[in-house]
């Protein structure tokens, strides 16, 4: 019900222009989506941390992250990641498989609205990762116009 | 580009999205049988639009009959989206016996039943899945046993909308299932009638 309600919500709000109705079921969706990628993540990165030596810094479980976890996911290495050092780590990934195929009729900024429903999944998923190996964080997700560039922020507090 | 290449996505991710996924239904509606609803529901979206993948992919024409319809979702539907080849078990009519001691008798019925006129109502076949991935990792408590959850019947759903999509009105359903302590996994479709070329409906 869920995923399907988050097609038809971006759908409906084109159409019929309906507002706080709509916002509120995404924003409910989005908390859902959020909650079942937590969850998975949490559970597949303890799984793929079983048999390797503990991760000792943040620096070490973003690596890890980076390579191993999102190898496990997507079949790919994550292509960038930054951090200023204090605690916020930037994760680029220009071809990013759960947006990969989405388009629509309408160009890049519509494509861009559907999108954003299938990010909260994957902020779930690293976010749940990160908690399992011992770091709270705060994951932000931005999706870049052309198809598939997204940039993860983590802001981690440990 | 995309003819011999499949995109794949890891077994894990999907195995536990989806177990999160059905949690969250539990979660959310407090009653077994709504979420077996609901995991229908999604199917059904799921089997409407993935029918045009499938057809796209396959470049299958079309079935003859129902039965090579089943086989056709077992061994190429089955396979391209789970990677797993389900077993097939035709009921042709009434005749569920599969000719023990009878065997001249009942290949006569079933060939003069067959040719004479295509009893519609009461075609079925049975998809008997050795390997689920839906339910690996997957254990489910009493509770969930006693209330009549059917963990993977997104697939209901998805078999039921896929088949409308080719002017197939089925009735599919879960027999048995080897998470309920049963000997097998066994997801039945019966077909209810076939449809008329139409347009198709709005996205529902």
């Amino acid at each position: 019900r869920d995923m399907e309600e988050a097609g038809l919500a971006v759908e409906a709000e084109e159409s019929s222009g309906a507002a706080a109705m709509a916002k509120e079921e995404e924003a409910e969706l989005e908390a859902r989506m959020e909650s079942v990628g937590a969850s998975v993540g949490a559970n597949l990165a303890e799984r793929l941390s079983r048999d390797r030596p503990p991760l000792n810094s943040t620096l070490d479980v973003l690596k890890f992250l980076c390579k191993d976890f999102w190898i496990a996911l997507w079949e790919k290495q994550v292509d960038g990641l930054r951090t200023n050092h204090r605690g916020v780590y930037v994760l680029q990934d220009h071809h990013f498989k759960p947006l990969l195929r989405i388009s629509t009729p309408h160009g890049t900024a519509s494509a861009a609205a559907i999108a954003k429903v299938y990010l909260p999944h994957s902020v779930g998923l690293l976010r749940g990762a990160l908690a399992r190996l011992g770091v709270q964080a705060t994951v932000v997700a931005e999706s870049g116009g052309q198809a598939g560039a997204t940039g993860a922020s983590v802001a981690a507090t440990t | 580009v995309w003819k011999n290449k499949t995109d794949k996505i890891s077994s894990e991710l999907f195995t536990m999205t989806y177990g999160s996924l059905v949690i969250q239904l539990i979660k959310d509606y407090q009653d077994y049988a709504e979420v077996n609803k609901q995991l229908d529901k999604m199917g059904y979206n799921i089997g409407v639009r993935l029918i045009e993948d499938f057809l796209a992919r396959s470049n299958i024409s079309r079935c003859s009959d129902f039965r090579e319809t089943g086989e056709i979702v077992a061994k190429v539907g089955f396979k391209m989206f789970l990677n797993v080849t389900p077993a097939v078990v035709h009921h042709d009519g009434r005749s569920t016996a599969s000719g023990t001691a009878s065997s001249s008798s009942s290949a006569n019925t079933n060939g003069s039943a067959a040719t004479a006129a295509p009893a519609l109502g009461g075609q079925e076949f049975s998809l008997i899945l050795d390997e689920n991935p839906l339910s690996e990792f997957v254990e489910l408590p009493p509770d969930a046993r006693e209330g009549g959850l059917w963990w993977s019947n997104v697939l209901v759903g998805v078999l039921r909308g896929a088949l409308e999509m080719v002017q197939l009105q089925t009735a599919p359903y879960f027999v048995s299932d080897v998470l309920r302590g049963d000997e097998q996994t066994e997801l039945r479709v019966r077909l209810v009638k076939f449809l008329d070329e139409e347009a198709p409906p709005a996205d529902d």
